[in-house]
Order: structure tokens, then sequence, then C-alpha cells
């Protein structure tokens, strides 16, 4: 019962074989081989899933695969551009808003389609945007600076891309 | 040529060597490594909570098209367990199944839909036996004991009187008695759990990739349970999402994929669901304490005395351990002469506990805490000065010759006072809008790894490799295993400070049981201390090395040289070598260079023999942490939010003050959710709560800023003058929360976690004007009360007591 879906994945075209009921997390990983997109829980929980639809922060493990048929799906492996690590990358990297890692990839995706949408975010909205995402190793006070000190090379035109 | 100096890693911001590969996904963890061909493995569990096994039936299972591999507890009568006295785990249930959850059979199959069909068709024929969720139950003189070896389902009973209590307490001006409830919590850690498992049938070989802490227990175990030789045993930690201390232990996960695989004769991949993990547990036991102090009137603490009971699970796990810390650890802190410890660890039909960050010390501390706070109030004294009135003077053994050598916990607490603004804001914070502020304060302690390893092998605590090649690239070879506390960083700053390099002049290899040293692995916060001491010798040995080349070819004297990381000279006027030409004269004659360092605890940090288990909490330094936190509380809703938290912890030397911060940032906020939040909830001993929805973590919007003082003892035998970071923040902020509720109420809440309804049925009780329903939980209670009170285990509702008189800041 597969269906041909085309997305483009990562900026490149695909089309791919999908079963009716298999999720969009599990396709990335087991399928398209990006297991940068992580599971973190049984579903919905936690956020470390978090991959972009059309720049749209959305759960991979409750989105079915064949629901991006004709839209644009960004993992953690797009945001570098020719090596190099995106604004939000160095945030988490350079502030330590990555400790273990497994949730980063999610709170960097949520956090590259908060800064597409809206480049200056107050602390406030930083932590709106990231409210569904599960971090154990930091409190979370260097992923807010993290996401601050994106928006801020973002800026200064130090980076060009979230 | 003379503005090259060395360069000093040590000592700033340092970003994580590994934060490239976590932030842009190419960090792989266990559950990453999806190679064609491997099989799923998945796991049934018991659904009895105690029952005696009559029969595990898999035959239907086994018909399903596509299974290639079950096992059960047929296939294995070994047991397992983290410490040598108590091995007594199976990896699958045999004769008896004591709790929900327990694995009792696993299929291989060839993709997990197969898998999870066969499990569905497993059923298993029993004969129950009654079941004890509750400590309490669990001591009934008529109980069942779950381990023939454990009459009574005491694991453990610890007593020690160090000094006389009675004593102690008659030459008090003031003794107050209470008892504290800390439910169960557990570490949660982003990764679930998982193992990848593959046999060579050809070689008898087998190659386990697992999510751990201790590659080497993992290692061991395996050799232990499949009865296989430890030289046909690779065992590799690839990226490790957290363990907080739940994969101190070799989890029966690892050893059932390994089992799977070899039955299978091929390779088996298990990841567990969040569910599952949960279950897994090794967190944090519930925990009863009754705990009795006495003061004189200007707080010097007179004696002493602490009644501890935790709920251990249906297994032994880490638990004699435990209890033994959750005693040694009263000390340490504050000067004690009379202490008086009673500590018992009860086996129940749950979930196992473990060793969970702050291991032991965290719920006794945040008893202490309280206590003292509260009898602060009573004689009139400001929190901090009663600490100050008893403090330590390094260096000095405890009364259960502990040794400290450095102590920074006065500098602590006077940075968060002078920083939360203290003097002039506690107790005077604004409320309004049926909201009122309050401050509160507490301190806690922790070891920089335990003296003795777990394993007494007569080997070094810890030996590190260095490796140096014809390409100018230093490589640090360790067991240590990285699980994102930052110890590769740790370790590569060390040998790149101690050689002057760059950083990115050395790299490091980390658990591959093939390649690099054994390591007794990341737990009790050791890695910095223990490793770094050993990373600290192999670098000057290596140093030493090069110097020794640069004099061969400068034609000088050894002791003539200079190293300038970069460069090596023999007197400021020469020209001197660059690294790449000494390394090429080092390797003349002997090709690549391998140093080795070791590091082994001193005897005097051993501990003592003064009671059975006395060298628990024995380390080479203690860290040191104070805290004050800052609330609201919203007395029409009973919520609590924490606005500000400002800590201070003395880590002897900050080796990277971006990675402490971050160590302290996250042990206050583990803190927080275990005060807050987080508990498991059983029903009938079945997990309710194996999601992070129903156990609750904080999320960012509950968390609050928390501003960070570094304080530095410089710690005599600390490498650099380090010591830990990661763990001995955690502790202070229960009591510190409760603390600054009381200083916002008048509440005084004993039992944890204070949720939103346990404050609102409080407050309800005291707009009643009705005292606290429970005397026994009262200060200055009848002592007639205390045993019945502590052997309940009935998690407070409508129990928490109403002390007199708020703080008067309304």
């Amino acid at each position: 019962m597969a269906t041909i879906v085309e997305f483009v994945l990562n900026g490149r075209k695909r089309a791919d074989a999908v079963p009716g009921n298999r999720l969009l997390l599990d396709h990335l990983r087991e399928a398209a081989g990006l297991t940068g997109t992580k599971t973190g829980c049984d579903g919905g929980e936690c956020g470390a899933c978090t991959v972009l639809v059309d720049d749209r922060p959305t759960l991979s493990c409750l989105t079915l695969a064949a629901t991006v048929a004709g839209r644009r799906v960004d993992t953690v492996e797009a945001l570098g551009q020719g090596g190099a690590l995106s604004a939000v990358q160095r945030g988490f990297h350079e502030k330590l808003g990555s400790q273990c890692g497994y949730c980063t990839p999610g709170f960097v995706m949520a956090s590259a389609g908060l800064l597409r949408r809206n480049a200056q975010p107050t602390e406030a909205e930083i932590r709106e945007a990231l409210g569904s995402n599960i971090c154990r190793c930091t409190g979370y006070v260097k992923i807010i600076e993290a996401v601050r000190f994106a928006s801020e090379l973002l800026a200064t035109g130090e980076a060009r891309h979230a | 040529m003379n503005e090259i100096v060395p360069i000093h890693p040590i000592g700033g911001y340092v970003p994580m060597v590994d934060g490239p590969e976590k932030v842009s996904g190419r960090a792989r963890y266990t559950a990453d490594f999806i190679a064609p061909g491997t099989l799923a493995g998945r796991i049934y569990r018991s659904p009895y909570a105690h029952a005696e096994i009559i029969e595990v039936d898999v035959s239907e299972a086994a018909k399903v098209p596509g299974v290639v591999a079950i096992v059960t507890g047929a296939d294995c009568d070994k047991t397992f367990g983290v410490l040598p006295i108590a091995r007594n785990e199976h990896p699958l249930a045999r004769d008896r199944v004591r709790y929900r959850g327990e694995p009792v059979a696993a299929v291989a199959a060839v993709d997990e839909a197969t898998a999870d069909k066969a499990v569905r068709l497993i059923g298993m024929r029993v004969r129950e036996l009654p079941a004890y969720f509750k400590a309490a139950e669990a001591l009934a003189s008529d109980a069942v004991p779950l381990h023939e070896r454990r009459p009574g389902n005491i694991e453990r009973e610890v007593n020690f009187e160090l000094g006389s209590a009675v004593e102690g307490f008659a030459a008090a001006d003031l003794v107050r008695e209470a008892t504290y409830n800390c439910a169960e919590v557990c570490q949660n850690q982003m990764e679930m759990h998982a193992a990848l498992a593959e046999y060579d049938a050809v070689r008898d070989r087998m190659t386990v990739h697992a999510s751990t802490q201790v590659p080497y227990y993992v290692h061991l175990m395996l050799a232990q349970v499949l009865g296989m030789d430890m030289a046909r045993i690779r065992v590799v930690k690839p990226f490790v999402g957290g363990g907080f201390g739940s994969r101190t232990e070799c989890l029966n996960v690892e050893l059932i994929a390994a089992l799977l695989a070899r039955k299978a004769g091929g390779a088996v991949r298990i990841v567990l669901s969040r569910e599952d993990t949960f279950i897994t547990h090794r967190g944090r036991p519930e925990t009863d304490i009754r705990l009795k102090i006495g003061l004189t009137s200007a707080g010097k603490i007179t004696a002493v005395e602490c009644e501890c009971i935790q709920r251990g699970g249906a297994h032994s796990g880490y638990g004699v351990v435990t209890i033994l810390y959750a005693g040694s650890m009263l000390y340490a802190i504050y000067n004690l002469d009379a202490v008086k410890y009673v500590g018992k660890r009860v086996l129940t039909n749950t979930p196992p506990c473990g060793a969970f960050r702050g291991h032991g010390t965290v719920d006794v501390r945040f008893a202490f805490e309280s206590l003292l706070d509260q009898m602060a109030g009573e004689l009139g004294l400001d929190p901090m000065a009663l600490r100050r009135a008893n403090l330590l003077k390094a260096p000095t053994f405890t009364a259960n010759d502990m040794m400290v050598n450095s102590y920074g916990l006065p500098e602590c607490i006077d940075w968060v006072e002078r920083e939360s603004g203290w003097n002039a804001r506690k107790g005077r914070l604004l409320c309004a809008d049926g909201k009122r502020k309050g401050l509160g304060f507490a301190c806690s302690h922790y070891i920089s790894g335990a003296s003795k390893p777990v394993n007494w092998t007569g080997e070094p605590h810890a030996t590190v490799k260095l490796k140096l090649d014809f390409d100018g690239s230093v490589v640090v070879l360790t067991g240590a295993a990285d699980i994102g506390q930052g110890s590769s960083t740790i370790l590569v700053q060390t040998v790149a400070e101690v050689l002057g390099l760059d950083i990115g002049r050395v790299r490091i290899v980390s658990g591959d049981s093939d390649v690099v040293p054994k390591d007794n692995g990341s737990y009790s916060s050791r890695v910095t201390f223990i490793v770094g001491n050993a990373a600290i010798d192999a670098a000057n040995k290596l140093r030493g090395v090069l110097v020794a080349a640069a004099a061969r070819r400068l034609e000088a004297a050894p002791e003539d040289i200079e190293c300038m990381g970069e460069v090596y000279r023999a007197g400021a006027q020469d020209k001197g070598l660059t690294f790449e030409e000494v390394v090429e004269e080092a390797l003349k004659d002997e090709g690549t260079v391998t140093v080795t360092g070791i590091y082994s605890t001193i005897p005097e940090s051993h501990g003592g023999k003064k009671y059975r288990g006395a060298a628990i909490g024995g380390t080479m330094g203690y860290s040191y942490s104070a805290q004050v936190v800052e609330v609201t509380v919203d007395e029409e809703t009973g919520e609590v939010t924490v606005d500000r938290v400002w800590v201070a912890h003395d880590c002897g030397r900050a080796l990277n003050r971006l990675t402490v911060e971050g160590q302290v940032q996250g042990s206050v906020w583990m803190g927080m959710g275990q005060a807050m939040s987080e508990e498991t909830g059983y029903h009938e001993g079945l997990l309710v709560t194996a999601n992070m929805l129903d156990y609750r973590v904080p999320t960012i919007q509950d968390s609050p800023p928390i501003a960070v003082g570094i304080v530095e003892s410089n710690d005599p035998h600390g490498p650099f003058g380090a010591k830990e970071a990661g763990e001995g923040s955690l502790a202070a902020f229960l009591p510190a929360l409760t603390n600054a509720i009381a200083d916002a109420t008048g509440l005084r809440f004993n039992n944890l976690p204070v949720t939103p309804d346990r404050v609102f049925a409080a407050i309800e009780r005291r707009e009643r004007g009705r005292p606290g329903s429970d005397p026994s939980r009262r200060s200055g209670s009848d002592p007639s009360h205390r045993s019945s009170a502590l052997y309940t285990g009935v998690r407070g509702e409508g129990s928490d007591p109403v002390l007199p008189g708020p703080n008067g800041s309304t």
C-alpha cells in the first residue's frame, strides 16, 4: 500500500515509495538515512524529532510521511552552508546550548524555524517557540543564550542563514 | 620568535570539542546505527508484579514468519549486577518475576512490526505472590521475601553512631525533629536506552554498541552473562544522550540484545520505547526520612539523628551504596561531632532504583537543610549565619574519616548572599494581587569521584594513553565516557595545557574497548578529577619525550630546553625548533610515540573503618554549593514560580568556565524538577507515569534564569586544582525552594514534589485557620508518633504542616 511521494528534502527533490502508515520520522531516519533527527519519546512528548515542513517546525513523529507530498522538508543536516555551521548551530555550539546533544537537532530546527519568521525574537518569544522541546541537560539557560547569539549573528551579518 | 608563548586552554570558555557533530546531526547515538540486515529486538515484559513463573510460552511467537530467535530465562542462568557483592539479577527472569515490566523473553525478527507481533503472542503461566509497592508493606513481619537471601526484604541496614547523640542533644538549646518524604524520580535522559549487538559466529566474537556511562561494566557483565571470554568481546560507546546515573550499571537491554544476537547468529538492535526506558528505571528511590537536630542558641549543631528508608525496587542494583551515601554524606559539609544514622534499603515490587545524579545525598540534604532553616527561624538566626556557625576548617578529616583538603563553602555563601541581595531583601519582598514572594537558602556538596573503585583490581584508578605520530597530532586514548558532560573536552584541554598547544592539535578517541585503555567510567563525578590527573601524568611524560628530543637536536641539556608549545628552544636567544621538527626527532629511533599516564587515589581518601561500609563517601575532594532561590507563590492557584536562582559552586578550579556553568545550571534545574513536579506513580505496581507528560519535566517556560558564581578553592590534589562541577549543586535546590516557599507563605513543605495542588491545599487549610492535620509532622512533635509516621510511607495528602507566622511581608 505504498504510494509514491514527491517532496523536497533538504533542497533536493525526491520521489519515495512510502507505506501509508509510515511516520515522517521513521522515513527520514530509516529510508533517507538522515539520523540527525532523533526519536526521544513515544509520540509528541519531547520535540527531539522536530523538522521544518515549509519552514514550519513540525513534529515528524506525529506526521505521516505521505502528507509531505509537494512540500519542503528540512532536517538538521540541511542547515550548514558549504560545511560551515548556521547561525543557530553556532549558537548552540559556542554558547553550550547543547550538552549531550540528543535533543539538539530538535531545538536547532525549532530555533531555525523561529528565526526564519522572526529574526529578532524577544526572550518571551524564544521561550514560546521552544516550549514543546524538552532538554534534560542544560536547564535551558544556555539554550536561550544560544538563540539570542544566533539572532545577533544574523543581525550583524556575521551569519546569513538561521 | 619571541611572541610565541605556550597556549593555556585551561580556565577559558571552551566550547565542547564534539559540539559541531551534535549541532549538525552528525553525532551518532546507538540507535543511529541502522545497517541493512540488522534484526529488530523486542522484549516481552512481565504483566505481574510478583509471581512464580510456571511456564513461559513462546510457541506461537516462534511460528510467526520472520522471527529469527527467541530467548527466555531458560537461555541464561547467569546473573548480573553492578556491585560484586550483589550480582543477583537475571537479564531475563527465571523462576520468579518481581516487578511489572521485568523482562521475561525477547524476540529478534526481520523488522520491528514482526518482532512486535511475536511478542504479543508470548504468554506466561504463573502463581501470583503478594506484591509490595511501598517500603512499609515489604517490611511487614509477614511479608514474603522477594529474594530468599534477603529475609525481611531488607537489602541492607546501616547503623552507626559516632560521638554520643544523647549527650549532644542534652547539650542543645533547641532540639527539633521532623519527617520528610521524597517521591521516586527518574533520570529520564533524552536518549532512550538502546543496544546494538553483533555476533560473529565464525570467530565467536561479540561487539556491542551501548548507550552506557561505563563501557567497562558492560564488558564485564556481557562476559559473565554470555559465559564468554572477555577477550572475545568488544564494547563501543558511541555518542550517549545523557545518563545522570541511569547508565552507570550494565542494563538488561545490552545483555538481552547480546543473548539474542548470539542465538540468531547475527546483529540485533534493541531500541527501547520511552515507556520501557522509564520501566528500566535505576532512578532515585522514594525516601522517608526522620531527622532530629540539636542546636545551641548560637546555632552550633550539637547532634544529628537520622533515619532513612529507601524503597529500592525489586533488585539490589546500587542499593547498598545508595543507603550508605545517605548516611556518610551527612558529613563533610558542616562540622558534626555526634551523628546517629539508621538506614534501611528495602526490596519492593517496583522497578529497581539506581544511582541518580547526587547519588544517595539529595533527599537527606533536603531534609537537613529544611530543618536547619526551620530551626534558624525559631532561634531568630539568619539561615546563613547558622551555616557559618558550623563550617569546617580545611584541611581536616571528618568524624567518619572523610578527607577534606579544600573547602570553598564560606565563599559560596558569601557570593549568593551578595548577588541575591539577601540581607536587604530576605523577608521584605513585596507582595500583591494574592501573590507572595520569598527567598530561600541552602547548601550542598558532593564527591569528586569515589576514591575506591567498585571493582578492586589493583590497577590504577585511571589510565590514559597519548599517541604522537608522524603527522604531529596528539591523540588522547581514554575509556572515559563522554555522556554530554564534556569529559572529552576537559581531557583535551588538559593535555593541550601541559603541552602548551592549541586544543586543535589534540584529538580524542574514547569508548571503544579495542582501542582505548579501560576506564572505571563516568560515575560519581570522577572523570575530571581522576582521569584528568591521569591525563596530566600522560602529558607530562609526552612533554618529557619531546624535551629530550629537542635537547638532542639542539645539542643542549634537557633541563635547558624551554617548551613553548609550538616551539622548543634552548634559551631565549635560540631560534628553536618547531613542534614538527621536535616530533620528527622524537620519532627517529622508536617510531610512533605512545605514553601512559596513570592516577591512583591516596589511601587517606579511602574513608574509614568505623562502621561497615564506611569507605562509601570517601573521595579526593568535595565540591560545595550554596544557593538562593526566589519564588512567587500564587495563593489563588497554588502555583509556585521560581523567579531566579543564584548558585555558587566550589569546583576547586574551573578548567572550562563554559561547561562548569552548564553543569551547574543543569544540576540546579534537575533539582528543580524533583522539587516541583517530577514523581513516578504506580497503580498496583504498574508504572502509570511512563511518559514525559505524566512524568512532568520542566519546560523552558517553567525554567528560571540561573546565575552561576564559580568559587575556586584550588584543591591540592585536583588537576590544576579542580574538583567536580556536575552534581554538587543539585541537592541544595530542593530545600532552597521549600525554604523560599516558607519565607513567602509561612507554609513548610516536607514532602516532595511541591505541586500546585499540595500548595493550594495547604493554603486552604491555613486560611481556614486549621493547624496542620498531622501533628507528627510539626516541629517539636511527640516522639511517639515518629515510627508510625515514618513507616506509613503514605505520601502526605493533606498532611503538609503549617508553621506559625508567615514572614510578615504582607
